[in-house]
């Protein structure tokens, strides 16, 4: 069971937690919305709570609650930059179909 | 697929809603769009990164270029290239009359110029337009998205027609204005200074080619701009300049025209290096002789070539002090805005005056572009509820209507805060008058000539009445970005009138301080002015009063040698109305004199004809009562 992100993904955590000024990490989160089933959330955390599963991948602290882990166990997070756009993207091995946006996905 | 950015927590927005809102500084040289991501306001490059897009608009023979294609054409086809749009936006030809512009320039109505372009007359909306569409295009390039809308940033002394102006630009660019933000206002909210309870700030903007000054008052959350100043011709450009020459004297002279260009540019390279070093050489080759001249520079030689320029910004800072009644010990904060404050001798000056150091912490450029930013990412709705943040400016003049004898009765006072709504109520000056006209003015001067004139309109229908029981009420109204609408209703039968306030002209920031020092200088002149208007207004009623009932009346009611006394009474009375608008202009003190001598006249013609209006009243409830039985009456 596990979360990583890319080398990018971490440099772009670390400088978005260093400009923020505090925080132990980031949640990686599933949430039942959208138009395929679930969605993505990615939220600094300021405190892990008690069923929060951590990982830690390039120095970066994960933190994932335990409803979520099942549905994203071997994701990877990438730092894309398409065009002038830039962010995060999931590679979700779970996922069987996303939607047109990305935005979410089912299983 | 759709990137994501890291929320904070518990904002993570659900698929589909997080809505994009950028941010938009549109200035005269260069504008900036920004956005928040990740919790983090960013300013968005394009595909070379640079944040900055001059704000300059090329139209070609095929297509039109905007930023610095449009820029690099400048001295090729002047004519076509059109730069600084922003100070003809909303100006009417008389405004920009003193201007002077590389490019041709035509009235296209009485409150609106264009430029004569190969591509027909195009109004600066138009050219803004132009901008903000490039600036949308690369946000939503950014954003990977469709704007939901936009804050854009303008000067704090914009009036409503420069406001509406850009207003229109932003629209014809397909951008929803989630609202106006005043320039100085962003800066501070990029510093984060709206999270302190309250606190006087002044912002310190020294751009390329424009200073502005501005002194906000913080008070709940709330920013009210109290004061403004500036220089328009005063920019950084001016210390390459003073450079520049300082260099051609230096090396000896003879450099020819040619060289100015590359003098400049090496001023320039000069003045920012100067920024992280003690010393620097300064290079320029001649064009003529192929000879590089140079010369070391140190920072405090730089200093003292431009020790002028700097003093000079200070006098505005010191008079908007002024105006808003402040030292400069009272100031909790100083903010630098624009390119040029990166100079280190303009941030010891600024430290100096205040006798504290101003916040430089965020790129000066950017600052108002973030502010605009952060407030567009509330404004969208991305941020929880409870620290939703609602920023106020405050109108900087009253707002008022004229009524009659020409004086202004003020609706919404100076510094309120907007949005707001304020109505008052009038009542008719005649009998049976059946319209109202109404002028919107603008300014602190109790005479409607004095002050600015906004708008006129008229409210017809009224249903005839005898002079003061119409009941008309009218309610001025602001919103949040600083425009006005007039709305005119008669109580008694709903009629009404409305006027959405698309001022004519232009109103810049030395005419606002000339206008708040005018009414400070002549306040007492302006009072004994008032009163007098005042006093003929209320002779001049009684005296129409009286002829109407000497008319229905005088023969039934009075003895001929009591009609006669009121019209002795009366023409003394039309005897003082006519010196009084001699008097007019006269001194404060004539004006008080004339005053109580036309009181003395009109009480005498209230108590002669006071008998007579008694007989009248009981004439009436005789009438009124003849033929009828009490408990009729009573029922």
């Amino acid at each position: 069971m596990s979360v990583s992100v890319t080398p990018k993904a971490a440099t772009q955590i670390r400088k978005a937690l260093a400009k923020r000024g505090g925080g132990v990490g980031l949640r990686v989160a599933i949430k039942t919305s959208g138009c395929s089933g679930y969605a993505y959330a990615l939220e600094f955390a300021d405190a892990a709570s008690a069923d929060d599963l951590s990982f830690e991948s390039e120095g970066v602290q994960l933190l994932v609650d335990a409803k979520s882990l099942p549905m994203i166990d071997g994701t990877q997070l990438d730092w894309v930059r398409e065009g002038l756009n830039e962010g995060f993207k999931f590679s979700n091995p779970n996922a069987a179909a996303t939607c047109g946006c990305g935005e979410s996905f089912a299983i | 697929m759709a990137l994501l950015q890291i929320a904070e927590p518990g904002r993570a927005a659900a698929p589909h809603q997080h809505r994009l809102a950028v941010g938009i500084d549109l200035g005269t040289t260069n504008s900036l769009v920004a956005s928040v991501r990740s919790g983090l306001a960013v300013v968005l490059g394009d595909e070379q990164g640079r944040a900055l897009l001059p704000s300059v608009v090329h139209y070609g023979d095929a297509a039109t270029s905007v930023g610095d294609a449009a820029r690099a054409l400048a001295a090729a086809d002047p004519q076509n290239t059109i730069a600084s749009a922003k100070r003809l936006i909303g100006r009417s030809p008389a405004d920009v009359a003193s201007v002077n512009l590389p490019y041709t320039l035509e009235a296209l109505s009485d409150t609106a110029v264009g430029v004569r372009t190969r591509a027909g007359l195009k109004s600066p909306v138009e050219i803004g337009a132009e901008v903000l569409k490039a600036l949308k295009a690369r946000a939503e390039g950014a954003l990977g998205g469709a704007l939901v809308g936009a804050v854009i940033t303008v000067p704090a002394y914009f009036d409503d027609a420069q406001r509406q102006a850009t207003k229109d630009a932003a629209a014809r660019a397909g951008l929803n204005v989630l609202r106006l933000l005043n320039e100085p206002t962003a800066a501070a909210i990029a510093y984060g200074l709206d999270t302190a309870v309250e606190g006087i700030y002044v912002v310190y903007d020294l751009g390329g080619g424009t200073f502005d000054v501005s002194v906000l008052r913080l008070t709940r959350g709330v920013f009210e701009v109290i004061s403004t100043g500036g220089d328009a011709t005063l920019g950084g450009d001016d210390f390459d300049h003073h450079l520049a020459a300082w260099f051609a004297e230096a090396s000896g002279g003879g450099w020819t025209p040619a060289d100015i260009g590359a003098l400049h540019a090496a001023a320039r390279a000069a003045k920012e290096a100067l920024t992280d070093h003690e010393t620097v050489t300064m290079r320029c080759r001649r064009s003529a002789t192929g000879r590089v001249e140079q010369l070391p520079l140190p920072r405090a030689l730089f200093d003292d070539i431009c020790r002028e320029l700097v003093e000079r910004t200070l006098g505005p800072v010191r008079r908007a002090l002024r105006d808003a009644k402040l030292k400069p010990a009272e100031v909790d904060g100083v903010v630098l805005v624009g390119g040029s404050t990166r100079m280190l001798q303009v941030r010891a000056a600024v430290a100096t005056l205040f006798g504290r150091e101003p916040y430089t912490g965020i790129d000066p450029d950017q600052a108002v572009a973030l502010g605009a930013a952060i407030q567009a990412d509330a404004l969208a709705g991305n941020r929880s509820g409870d620290d939703g943040l609602l920023l106020l400016d405050v109108n900087p003049l009253s707002l008022g209507i004229e009524t009659m004898g020409g004086l202004v009765e003020k609706i919404i006072p100076r510094n309120s805060t907007v949005p707001t709504a304020r109505g008052q109520e009038f009542t008719t000056f005649k009998d049976g008058q059946t319209a109202m006209s109404l002028h919107v003015v603008q300014g602190e001067r109790e005479l409607v000539s004095d002050c600015r004139s906004l708008a006129r309109f008229t409210l017809r229908g009224i249903p005839p009445m005898v002079a003061g029981a119409a009941r008309i009420r009218v309610t001025f109204q602001i919103d949040a970005d600083g425009l006005l609408s007039v709305n005119a209703v008669e109580q008694v039968s709903g009629v009404h009138a409305q006027i959405e306030v698309k001022p004519s002209h232009g109103l810049a920031t030395e005419m606002v301080a000339d206008m708040l020092m005018d009414s400070l200088n002549s306040a007492g002149a302006d009072a004994a002015m008032r009163m007098l208007r005042e006093a003929e207004i209320d002779a001049r009623r009684l005296f129409d009063a009286t002829v109407a009932a000497l008319h229905e009346d005088g023969d039934k009611l009075l003895q001929p040698r009591e009609q006669l006394e009121i019209l002795v009474a009366m023409q003394a009375v039309a005897d003082m109305l006519e010196q009084c608008s001699e008097a007019e202009g006269g001194s404060p003190q004539a004006q008080r004199a004339m005053r109580e001598s036309l009181r003395a006249a009109s009480d005498a013609l209230n108590q002669i004809t006071t008998p007579f209006a008694g007989r009248r009243m009981d004439a009436r409830v005789k009438q009124a009562l003849s033929g009828q039985r009490v408990d009729q009456l009573a029922a």
